[in-house]
């Protein structure tokens, strides 16, 4: 009988096949038909700079823990290139190549790697880094290229997105309808044959990736359905009552980031509650907050805030809503 | 067709992996020498009462149990007593042992070796309950409660519903379904006289859709009986546990820790356990062998092999096709909740309800990264805890906090640390957690 020699540990002794860069991947190749549309819309700029972010984004983590921390870099777990994914689909595609490496730096540098690493950090880091830019770059970060025009340059004409348009509009005492004639029909808007971020703007595509999301298990379906379901209800609540500041829930769903922050910004496992009941809360107040900066707010957008706003609150919402234990009665 | 009874919090579905299902029970050759355990069960180990030389016969008592929560020890073998000695045993720790070298097979007397199915049962209930206790019978579903303790319903409870566990949630474990398939008369016969004992009317048996010929076989068993009720359940581990399986059956939960199953009317027991008091109480039999699964996916021929208790594992493995030259881990037991062994030969005891042996690849833990919040175990755990806080907890011997959060609610089901993408080793600090804030809690008492 040949001496072997048998390894010895607690149980249980068989895993999942599921791991955290397995997760990762999933999550990119969910946000690959969004990328698309953004090449479609966009052209050469999208493409420049998606890559520029998510370059600068894994080569700051790898230079930050190789460096700095002096740990073995986990570049390798995919969770840098996603950061700097997200980051990028939430810029302007006509954004300086310079100004998307301080976004990644940022985001990855303070959104993340200064509160300890992966899983340590508050808030959602793609997140970080737009704001960031949006307060030290306010005109590069709301003026965005004219859609479907000049795809192969990167120099090309500006235009104000729908939200933009009808926020100005608002201002200036204008009515929704006249508005309209000068924002994209409701089927291209859903579609993404409008201007916004590079991944932002097709709803269609951001769809495809949730159902892709559910049917691999990696988020459920509570926090994308509260916030959308908050940000229609509280739009249409505010569109009956004060219809000269709130356009229709529809304009709302499908401009801005709200499908992107609701399906792939919301639902970040580290910055976001860990109850069925949390999330609920978390999506829901999110979608509420979205509305009210969009109509009583200085700014046309009002995802990012209300998002980075309920991270806040995550730690609060777990202690409120932790799971019932079996057998307690309540 | 109505959707299959279930539990309602947390769970997993770990791959079956059931290889030796269609394996029927062989009886395993007797060894040379066997190693009993004096302590094979839950409570205080039982007092040895032969000594070296002593001439032993099958079903003698060879140590008698210390107090009401212990169990006689029987030789499972005839022969001569060699010596008490200190025997590696699945925990890992030396324990004592009565070491007997076998010579023939010859029984005490009174002890009926036909395999006629009894089916009168003239016992009472008080007559019942000792003859489990003599018979040293104790949970062979792998927990080795003392069965007659569980017979005894403390004052001012009552026993509504016995509830049998047929599921055997754990992955490649195959004993319980040979045995509901073989002897699912005997069992039947087992569970009338468990009813009677517990003065109960109603019995429920549980079993995990995945055995639809152990369900059918004894659905038609228990057909005169209207008080017995075969019950499919939904594959799901973990299934098995008697909180789940009553929650599933009968949709009461048993209060957390010390709350017990007769706290909502309920006496929960496993089939090999049935079969093992039918024995004793048709055949006048004491427990001495019992259905062993040995199984594994570069075994030559998994099977399910009635084994007399204190033969080494080693013997039952060569009955299977011996050691493969790829074998990383030896357990004892299912793979969520079973014990890796250091040697192969250690002795089966009377909770050994399996040995898997597993491929030296699949044996690795892997590396393990930061807690990412997913909450994937707290979705699965089974009891409404959150894993990854009482892990954290334990870790930062915040003691008190995880007493306060349930740790010791926590059944070591092993599902957490089955989802947890990261691999984090959240069990292992939970137990952490258990033990210290068990003995925290007895130091107190004391």
């Amino acid at each position: 009988m040949s001496k072997q020699f048998l390894k010895v540990s607690l149980s249980p002794h068989i895993f999942t096949d599921e791991s955290v860069p397995g997760i990762m991947r999933h999550v990119i190749i969910a946000l690959m038909p969004a990328f698309v549309m953004g090449l479609y819309v966009f052209g050469i700029g999208a493409l420049k700079v998606t890559v520029v972010a998510v370059a600068s984004a894994v080569f700051f983590e790898y230079l930050i823990q190789k460096f700095l921390m002096k740990i073995e870099p986990t570049i390798s777990d995919c969770s840098a290139a996603l950061t700097g994914l997200l980051l990028a689909f939430n810029l302007p595609s006509n954004m300086p190549w310079w100004i998307v490496v301080i976004g990644s730096f940022v985001s990855i540098g303070i959104g993340k790697m200064s509160f300890g690493g992966l899983g340590n950090n508050p808030f959602n880091p793609a997140l970080v880094g737009r704001v960031f830019l949006l307060i030290s770059f306010p005109v590069q970060m709301t003026t965005w290229p004219k859609p479907l025009t000049d795809r192969l340059s990167l120099d090309g004409i500006t235009s104000a997105t729908p939200l933009a348009i009808v926020k100005e509009g608002f201002k200036n005492g204008e009515s929704f309808s006249s508005l309209y004639t000068q924002i994209p029909s409701y089927w291209d808007m859903f579609i993404g044959k409008m201007g916004g971020c590079i991944g932002e703007v097709s709803a269609l595509a951001l769809l495809i990736g949730f159902v892709y999301l559910l049917k691999k298990k990696i988020i459920t379906w509570h926090i994308p359905v509260s916030m959308i379901g908050a940000v229609a209800v509280s739009s249409t609540i505010l569109w009956l009552v004060v219809p000269d500041k709130c356009a229709n829930p529809l304009f709302h769903l499908l401009t801005g980031g709200v499908f992107l922050g609701a399906i792939f910004m919301a639902t970040d496992y580290v910055t976001s509650p860990m109850s069925k009941k949390g999330m609920l809360i978390f999506g829901a107040l999110i979608g509420i907050l979205v509305v009210l900066i969009r109509v009583f707010g200085a700014y046309p957008e009002g995802v990012s805030f209300s998002i980075l706003i309920m991270n806040a609150f995550v730690p609060l919402i777990n202690r409120a809503c932790k799971p019932r234990k079996f057998g307690e009665v309540r | 067709m109505h959707k299959l009874k279930t539990f309602s919090m947390g769970g997993i579905h770990p791959p079956d992996n059931k290889l030796s299902k269609d394996r029927p029970i062989e009886k395993l050759a007797l060894p040379s020498k066997v190693y009993i355990l004096i302590s094979q069960h839950i409570g205080a180990p039982a007092k040895v009462v032969v000594k070296a030389n002593d001439k032993v016969k099958v079903g003698q008592v060879i140590a008698e149990k210390q107090g009401f929560v212990s169990a006689n020890i029987h030789s499972s073998v005839s022969g001569t007593v060699v010596k008490i000695d200190n025997v590696m045993d699945a925990s890992g720790y030396k324990r004592q042992a009565v070491v007997i070298d076998v010579e023939g097979d010859d029984w005490v007397d009174g002890i009926d070796l036909s395999s006629e199915l009894k089916h009168e049962i003239s016992a009472s209930a008080d007559q019942i309950k000792e003859r489990i206790a003599n018979a040293g019978i104790v949970g062979l579903g792998g927990a080795t409660f003392p069965s007659h303790v569980k017979l005894a319903i403390p004052k001012g409870k009552k026993a509504e519903f016995l509830i049998i566990n047929g599921v055997e949630c754990e992955p490649y474990l195959t004993a319980d379904h040979r045995l509901m398939l073989e002897k699912a008369d005997e069992i039947i016969v087992g569970i009338r006289i468990l009813m009677r004992a517990l003065g109960v009317e109603k019995a429920f048996i549980g079993i995990e859709n995945n055995k639809p010929d152990a369900i059918d076989r004894l659905s038609s068993s228990a057909t005169s009986y209207r008080g017995i009720e075969v019950c499919p359940l939904k594959v799901k581990y973990p299934q098995g546990g008697e909180k789940q399986l009553i929650k599933a059956l009968v949709d009461r939960e048993v209060p957390p820790p010390p709350g017990l199953p007769i706290d909502v009317g309920c006496v929960v027991f496993n089939v090999g356990t049935v079969f093992a008091v039918y024995e004793a109480v048709q055949k006048n039999k004491p427990l001495v062998e019992r259905v062993v699964t040995v199984t594994g996916k570069s075994l030559k021929a998994p099977g399910n092999f009635l084994t007399r208790i204190g033969t080494p594992v080693s013997m039952l493995i060569n009955a299977a096709g011996g050691m493969p030259e790829d074998t990383g881990k030896i357990i004892s037991g299912g793979p969520m909740m079973g014990k890796a062994l250091s040697s192969q030969d250690v002795p089966v005891s009377k909770g050994t309800s399996g040995v898997l042996l597993m491929k030296e690849q699949e044996s690795k833990r892997k590396h393990v990264g930061p807690c990412i919040k997913c909450a994937k175990c707290v979705f699965a755990c089974p009891l409404g805890l959150e894993p990854y806080l009482l892990a954290k907890l334990s870790m930062r011997g915040l003691f008190d906090k995880a007493k306060e959060q349930g740790v010791v609610n926590c059944l070591e089901c092993g599902c957490c640390s089955f989802v947890c993408p990261a691999n984090r080793p959240l069990l292992d600090y939970i137990r952490l957690g258990k033990t210290t804030v068990m003995r925290m809690m007895r130091q107190k008492k004391s």
